[in-house]
């Protein structure tokens, strides 16, 4: 993915992304919300970060098709926002952040209903909405009434109806919202579950780090409307796989030139530290055995690597500077 | 039933035809309309002019029921344009009240509790939104106004014979169309002050306001400047002009009103509106209802 040059169809490989921003901008009465933002997410869950106002929301909802783009466009699964929105909407799901729910209506005619807007006919959404309700953990208060249910049980509700027609890409604004911690890790292990399935792409906003690392592989953040950065996590858990911070003890010398024998560039950070990148081939269990034959205990070994935190730090400060 | 298999899967059945989907918005808004005992009742009770009416057409063509009655043909109201006309004022003013009922709460209901986003972000327009909402007043309304106002129409054919059908083809053109023009304002009114006030009994108090409040200063200006000219303020009485062309009634000069000017008795004609402005001014009400629609129906405001 490039941030600064625009992600135009040439610029992609021949399978359409799961979303594709080509110099999306995004202005409310004069002042810009979203500014030329690019990219071609592909992963199959994407998290979207960035602090209060950054845009996140405005972002899914002009990809939902609630809000025109300025300037720019955006492509869902392959469709144009601009001229195939219905194309669009009947492919994906959406949990929004703030509660929404029909009033006066039981959860499992909630769920059918949004199933027979979605398009399925009425006895497949029936059948759809006990099953997403079941899936959710609702099957025993399916037929309470909505408005009775607890905060808890609506973000349930809520991600009931944006699964119960099966889309393709479903966004979930904020899903974690007011949950206890059981209930967030309930939620975040069935987010999980639907990326796991392979049957579905994710998009998950959120403002809790933790939320997003435990679910997603992309991340995206966004920063006063622009994009500041984009990071596979996946390949950068990979990449920091490589980084090594080891303790050791005993005579270091012969331990050293063994290791640059395999290929690996060490650095010694204090007597008995070493920082250490490994070569593509070499394992762990390797320096394990030239530490036993140089008669050097390794005491401890930790992997270096910057967590999201880091990540969307330095993401605000390089944005601010 | 395959709830025990509680896995993600996507959907790869058949879909419902998409023109069809607005639908599905008064298919559900029925359950919950007609749990209310109060308004199942007024429902029912909407039927009995219906009745009557057939009661009175039958006797019309019974001479034996007449003999029994004591009555003759002449004692019973003959079935013409203006039988069917006061049929349709009956049962649209029967009808402006289902519809105070129904409608106050349709869109302000989810408007409410933020529902709009999740019909929205689904293959569903703006526009099949408030079809959809409209769609509930107007299959309620349509089942107690064309409906049995054309089985009258027909029952009265079939009794008198081919030859009254033929000639009163247009009676039966009235009843749908001045029925469907009725219903249509209501169903566009009710929507818009349920989009505009969230509220359901300051919506429905809005409603009858809408209705009475412009009829007094309607009546207020008649009586002022001796004209008819306010009548055009008063949504009764556009409604009342426009039935009235339909069925081809109208009177365009309503008669004379004597007045002192300059110490002299002046006789004014009273003058109807004409029809074209009654119209004007309904067609003017429906597109500004459409536009209040169109700036609230939205996923989301924007605050600018």
């Amino acid at each position: 993915m490039t941030l600064d040059a625009p992600a135009t169809s040439s610029h992609l490989n021949d399978s359409p992304g799961v979303i594709t921003l080509d110099n999306l901008s995004v202005t409310f009465g004069g002042r810009p919300i979203l500014k030329s933002l690019n990219g071609d997410l592909r992963g199959r869950a994407i998290g979207l970060l960035g602090p209060n106002g950054a845009g996140k929301t405005t972002l899914i909802h002009t990809l939902l098709g609630f809000h025109q783009p300025s300037a720019g466009t955006a492509r869902i699964l392959g469709s144009d926002i601009r001229g195939e929105a219905n194309q669009i909407k009947s492919l994906i799901g959406y949990m929004p952040e703030r509660d929404s729910f029909i009033s006066k209506m039981s959860c499992i005619h909630f769920v059918r209903f949004m199933a027979e807007l979605s398009g399925l006919p009425p006895g497949a959404a029936l059948e759809r909405a006990h099953e997403a309700l079941f899936f959710v953990g609702l099957g025993e208060a399916r037929y309470r009434n909505v408005d009775t249910f607890s905060l808890g049980m609506k973000q349930l509700a809520k991600l009931a109806q944006a699964i119960v027609h099966g889309p393709r890409l479903i966004f979930l604004d904020e899903p974690t919202n007011g949950l206890d911690p059981p209930a967030r890790s309930r939620m975040i292990k069935m987010i999980r579950e639907i990326r796991d399935s392979g049957q579905a792409n994710i998009v998950l906003s959120s403002h809790l780090l933790r939320d997003v690392e435990e679910c997603c592989e992309e991340i995206v953040i966004l920063k006063d409307g622009r994009l500041v950065v984009y990071c596979n996590l996946e390949e950068e858990r990979k990449a920091n796989k490589k980084f090594l911070m080891l303790e050791t003890r005993g005579d270091l010398k012969s331990f050293v030139e063994g290791i640059g024998s395999l290929g690996c560039e060490c650095a010694m950070t204090s007597d008995h530290r070493l920082k250490i990148i490994l070569q593509d081939g070499t394992e762990i269990r390797d320096l394990y055995k030239l530490a036993a034959a140089s008669q050097v205990q390794i005491r401890r070994l930790t992997y270096k690597r910057d967590s999201l935190e880091d990540i969307f730090l330095k993401a605000m400060e390089n944005g601010s500077n | 039933m395959a709830v025990l298999e509680r896995s993600y899967k996507r959907y790869a059945g058949a879909l419902s035809p998409e023109w069809s989907r607005f639908l599905i918005i008064p298919r559900h808004a029925f359950r919950d309309v007609f749990r209310s005992k109060l308004f199942t009742g007024l429902y029912a009770l909407s039927f009995m002019a219906p009745l009557v009416f057939a009661i009175l057409i039958y006797l019309r063509h019974n001479t034996e029921a007449l003999a029994i009655m004591k009555l003759s043909v002449v004692n019973v109201l003959p079935i013409d344009a203006t039988f069917f006309l006061t049929f349709v004022e009956i049962q649209g003013w029967v009808g402006f009240f289902l519809a105070l009922l129904v409608g106050p709460q349709q869109v302000a209901r989810d408007l409410t509790n933020n529902g709009l986003p999740l019909y929205l972000c689904r293959p569903f327009s703006r526009s099949e939104y408030v079809v959809g909402k409209m769609s509930i007043v107007i299959l309620l309304l349509s089942s107690i106004t064309w409906v049995p106002g054309l089985i009258l129409f027909g029952l009265q054919s079939y009794l008198e014979g081919w030859s009254w059908f033929s000639q009163n083809i247009p009676i039966a053109s009235a009843i749908f169309l001045g029925s469907l023009v009725w219903i249509l304002l209501l169903a566009l009114l009710t929507q818009t002050i349920s989009a505009w006030v969230k509220w359901r009994l300051a919506a429905s108090a809005g409603l009858i306001g809408l209705f009475f409040i412009p009829s007094v200063f309607a009546a207020i200006l008649n009586q002022m400047l001796a004209t008819r000219w306010g009548n055009l303020l008063s949504l009764g009485s556009l409604i009342r002009s426009v039935w009235a062309g339909l069925f081809g009634t109208f009177v365009q000069q309503a008669g004379q009103v004597q007045r002192m000017r300059g110490g002299v008795i002046v006789e004014t004609a009273m003058v109807e509106p004409p029809l074209w402005a009654s119209w004007l001014i309904l067609f003017l009400i429906c597109a500004l209802c459409l536009w209040l629609l169109s700036r609230k129906v939205k996923a989301y405001e924007v605050v600018k």
